[in-house]
């Protein structure tokens, strides 16, 4: 009920609103990534953080995320202790 | 110097066929030598719309199964002899062709003719894969609807992994009472979305029908918004700097003159 009196007030045309969620979905859509490609920038990501901490890569996440109109890659690695160099 | 282009759009129905034949047309009619390829084995249309379905003798797939020659199989024009089809075959399915196929194909008809235009299926499946392998240039069609320009998008990206960088845009079907409206999409707006150059804006126009049912393509037709949209495409391919046109609108006194039909 509310829905379809703020549509017809809303002053917005459909060309817009279809451009605006399309512009959307495309983010989402350009930024898909293959399970395979994940699996190995996950396995990279082990190696080279491996040098410098040890990490439990168990219980590690990655994933893409779309943050308002952007998209970030989002790790959350636990460390279980420093690696330390001399 | 021969340009070997092909015609494709993800989505099916949006006009790949009838933009094809439009260009073919178009540039034959402007006296280069053109030779239009249907690689959407299994649906073969373009023999339809350039009114030549009843002069087939042999298709794509014989000649890519070394059955017949090249020459043997390309029908002409019967208005335009510098224009040649290359139909497809209507039995075969589309894995009958592949990419190392067409190009070599392409590559053969290079030596002979000033433009190759290949007419992709529909999809991003192998026959989209074939049909783009040979290509210089990719010219994608979409309509001012969202399922066809997400899915020009789509093929965009693909383009870009097979390495096809030289992509243009033609936007077809496009109704300017609703673009004026707000109602529909107008160039601006996609050309924002997908960030192509966008060489053609083609207005939704009932020619466009009635010369597909007399297998004549508009583009000869100047009394057409189409017709003239796709000739303005065509020059532009050929390098010309035209610019793009203003849609004729249903005013007020158009109107009111089909209402008394005088």
């Amino acid at each position: 009920m509310l829905d379809s009196i703020k549509r017809m007030f809303s002053s917005e045309k459909s060309g817009k609103v279809a451009k605006k969620r399309l512009q959307m979905v495309l983010i989402q859509d350009r930024a898909s990534v293959s399970p395979e490609v994940m699996e190995k920038l996950r396995d990279d990501i082990i190696q080279v953080i491996s040098k410098y901490m040890v990490i439990d890569k168990a219980d590690m996440e990655i994933s893409l995320e779309n943050v308002d109109d952007s998209v970030a890659l989002v790790a959350n690695i636990p460390v279980q202790n420093m690696r330390h160099h001399r | 110097m021969s340009e070997v282009i092909v015609v494709t759009s993800g989505k099916g129905g949006v006009g790949k066929s009838t933009t094809t034949a439009n260009l073919g047309v178009g540039l034959a009619m402007r006296g280069k030598k053109v030779v239009l390829i249907d690689t959407d084995t299994g649906l073969r249309n373009l023999d339809l719309l350039l009114g030549l379905e009843n002069r087939i003798m042999y298709d794509l797939v014989d000649v890519i199964d070394g059955r017949v020659e090249i020459k043997k199989a390309l029908v002409r024009h019967k208005k335009y002899e510098n224009l040649q089809l290359l139909p497809t075959s209507q039995v075969k399915d589309k894995s009958a062709v592949n990419p190392a196929d067409l190009m070599a194909l392409c590559d053969e008809l290079r030596k002979e003719y000033d433009y190759v235009i290949i007419d992709c299926p529909a999809g991003i499946e192998q026959g989209f894969q074939t049909a783009i392998a040979g290509a210089d240039t990719a010219i994608v069609v979409t309509m001012p609807e969202v399922s066809a320009v997400r899915d020009a998008d789509k093929i965009i990206g693909e383009l870009g992994r097979s390495e096809k960088d030289n992509i243009k845009l033609i936007i077809n079907r496009i109704r300017p009472a609703m673009v004026d409206s707000g109602e529909m999409m107008d160039m601006d707006d996609i050309n924002d979305i997908l960030a192509i150059k966008c060489i053609g804006q083609v207005p939704d126009d009932i020619k466009v029908v009635t010369s597909a049912n007399r297998g004549e393509p508009v583009v000869g037709d100047s009394d057409s918004q189409a017709g003239k949209a796709y000739e303005n495409i065509v020059g532009r391919l050929l390098g010309e700097d035209i610019p793009f046109m203003e849609f004729e609108k249903e005013g007020f006194f158009k109107r009111l003159k089909k209402a008394f039909k005088f």
